[in-house]
């Protein structure tokens, strides 16, 4: 049904064929996301200007991101990242410019797009199943879905709990968890680990980028972290302020996944390079 | 040690901190804990009470303190029993029924017009300054407004109960609502929540801790409102009761009503606690388990 009214809403321009492909991929198990192998972007947010007033937030910005791959946003306080990624979500529409997933022109939040926001922001009446899934009106009593969700953030057992029971992390996990029940193409996250413990912070490092990857999503995280950004991204874009545009793209080698791994230093430094000559530090 | 045998009971009735083992305790076991802590907290808060009708009764009984001027206890319970049991239920039911009443009928109003005003801002800025000035008004300048025009039936005393009852419900609506924090709506709009599924399923539930609080002082202020109106003119109830011990002198009498009075609020409070209790479960708050009753 869902792959059905995908290719319907045919995109316009040439990549009809490749775009329908794409979007028939993801009807499929996840287990072989691999098989679609496009060069199409999966999320295409093109900002030319976004204003607040009389100041101009963000100059002319593209950030285009494949399956599975993994954008790390870096840049100054200020520098328009957070309202970046909100207009990459749908909540603000008051912009200059154009957000496709999938080629699909957006207009307003989707189901195809997830956000993890700094705070888990769960609605503290509901439980844990609930939360996850909220958007189709609250879980099931034994909801395979939600258990499963649970089962991959490393909560099972939690369904019926209520967020005032849960640690930071845990409820930052149920966030990811419910970010994730849509099936989205596209995830979207605004520092979601700034405020968790060091050790918290890298389980949960790797619990995103083992779901991401393993599920295909395209993901666009903003952080203020040079480390994560290293460690997590596939390449770090790094925004100029006032307005914000972007400054350097820092294309990160394949592979070197190991936080002990001796060319993540090489990586940090670029990232921190860049961040300075952006005079953010 | 004999310190630590003292204290150890204490610590080990009080609620686990570790939210995730007490989410997994089994539920009896939880029970028992509470149960075992509730007994003495309810012997506690008749501590007092149980003090004041001793000193009393020997006060009295003593001759401190002039009988016609302060009965003791026990002639007020005698006072109690020489009424009847019938016409004291009688009473009771009379006073309690239009608290009832008067309370849907002000609650009813303060949930609709409160949730109007709390959603949308034009009716905020049409309405809303207009009821804080009717709020300002003190209850008893109603009661010749309200003779005038509902004579003197029942439907004064209804009116003056519901306009008790309307001004906490309405104010705790209110700012419930327009407290909801934004980023709650926020992820609401990210799952495109339509307008009445985020009134039923986001801003109500979010609201409810301070609609309670509304309902909570609402029913506290209906029964005030329902004496005012009794006092006036009533041929039953319990302000029936008192008009009827000032005008024969009788302070037992009064005492007697005024101590049912006491009963009845404490009873219908402690409900309302119950429900708040029951339905705020979620909150994470420090009156969490550690309830008022």
């Amino acid at each position: 049904m869902r792959i059905v009214e995908r290719l319907r809403g045919a995109p316009g321009r040439g990549d009809t064929v490749r775009a329908s492909a794409a979007r028939a991929g993801r009807g499929r198990d996840s287990a072989e996301p691999e098989a679609v192998t496009t060069v199409q972007a999966t999320l295409d947010v093109h900002v030319r200007s976004k204003r607040f007033d009389a100041r101009q937030v963000l100059g002319d910005v593209r950030v285009r991101i494949a399956p599975g791959e993994l954008v790390c946003l870096v840049g100054a306080s200020g520098c328009g990242k957070s309202t970046l990624l909100r207009i990459a979500a749908g909540l603000d529409a008051q912009f200059d410019g154009s957000v496709h997933v999938d080629g699909h022109a957006q207009g307003g939040p989707t189901r195809d797009v997830g956000v993890v926001f700094q705070e888990p922001r769960l609605f503290p009446w509901c439980t844990v199943a609930d939360n996850i899934a909220f958007e189709s009106g609250g879980a099931a009593p034994d909801d395979a879905a939600v258990a499963a969700l649970l089962d991959e953030v490393g909560l099972a057992g939690y369904a019926s709990a209520l967020p005032r029971q849960l640690s930071g992390g845990q409820a930052q996990r149920v966030a990811l968890a419910r970010a994730l029940a849509g099936r989205p193409r596209v995830l979207l996250l605004d520092e979601p680990f700034s405020a968790v413990d060091a050790f918290t912070r890298m389980k949960l490092q790797d619990l995103l980028a083992g779901l991401v990857r393993g599920k295909g999503i395209a993901t666009l995280m903003v952080t203020h972290d040079i480390d994560e950004a290293a460690y997590l991204g596939d390449r770090v874009l790094a925004l100029d302020a006032n307005p914000g545009r972007l400054r350097e793209e820092i294309v990160l080698p394949k592979g070197a996944r190991d936080r002990d791994h001796p060319g993540l230093s090489a990586c940090r430094n670029r990232i921190f390079h860049a961040l300075r000559d952006a005079h953010a530090i | 040690m004999g310190v630590d045998q003292a204290i150890l009971p204490e610590l080990g009735s009080a609620p686990p901190l570790d939210t995730g083992a007490a989410a997994h305790a089994p539920a009896p076991v939880r029970e028992r804990a509470r149960d075992a802590r509730r007994a003495p907290a309810i012997a506690r808060a008749w501590l007092v009470p149980a003090a004041v009708l001793l000193l009393g009764e020997i006060a009295g009984r003593l001759g401190w303190i002039a009988p016609n001027l302060l009965p003791t206890p026990s002639d007020v319970l005698r006072a109690l029993v020489d009424l009847g049991g019938h016409t004291v239920a009688q009473h009771v039911m009379a006073s309690t029924a239009r608290v009832a009443a008067g309370y849907a009928i002000g609650v009813t109003l303060a949930l609709a017009i409160g949730s109007l005003v709390g959603l949308s801002t034009t009716a905020r800025v049409l309405l809303d300054p207009s009821f804080q000035a009717l709020r300002a008004i003190p209850s008893l300048a109603w009661v010749p407004l309200l003779l005038l025009w509902l004579g003197i039936g029942e439907a004064p005393k209804l009116a003056m109960i519901a306009i008790g009852a309307f001004f906490p419900v309405y104010m705790g609506v209110v700012s419930g609502i327009t407290g909801v924090d934004r980023k709650l709506v926020e992820v609401a709009c990210l799952m495109r929540l339509r307008p009445l599924a985020l009134v039923r399923r986001v801003l109500l539930p979010a609201a409810l801790p301070s609609v309670m609080t509304g309902l909570r002082n609402g029913l506290s202020l209906a029964w005030m409102f329902m004496m005012a109106g009794e006092l006036i003119a009533a041929s039953s109830g319990l302000g029936y009761l008192l008009t009827d011990g000032r005008e024969t002198s009788r302070a037992d009498l009064v005492l007697a009503a005024i101590m049912l009075l006491a009963v009845l609020g404490k009873l219908s409070d402690t409900g309302m606690a119950w429900l708040e209790h029951r339905l705020l479960a979620w909150r994470d708050v420090l009156g969490t388990g550690s309830d008022t009753r």
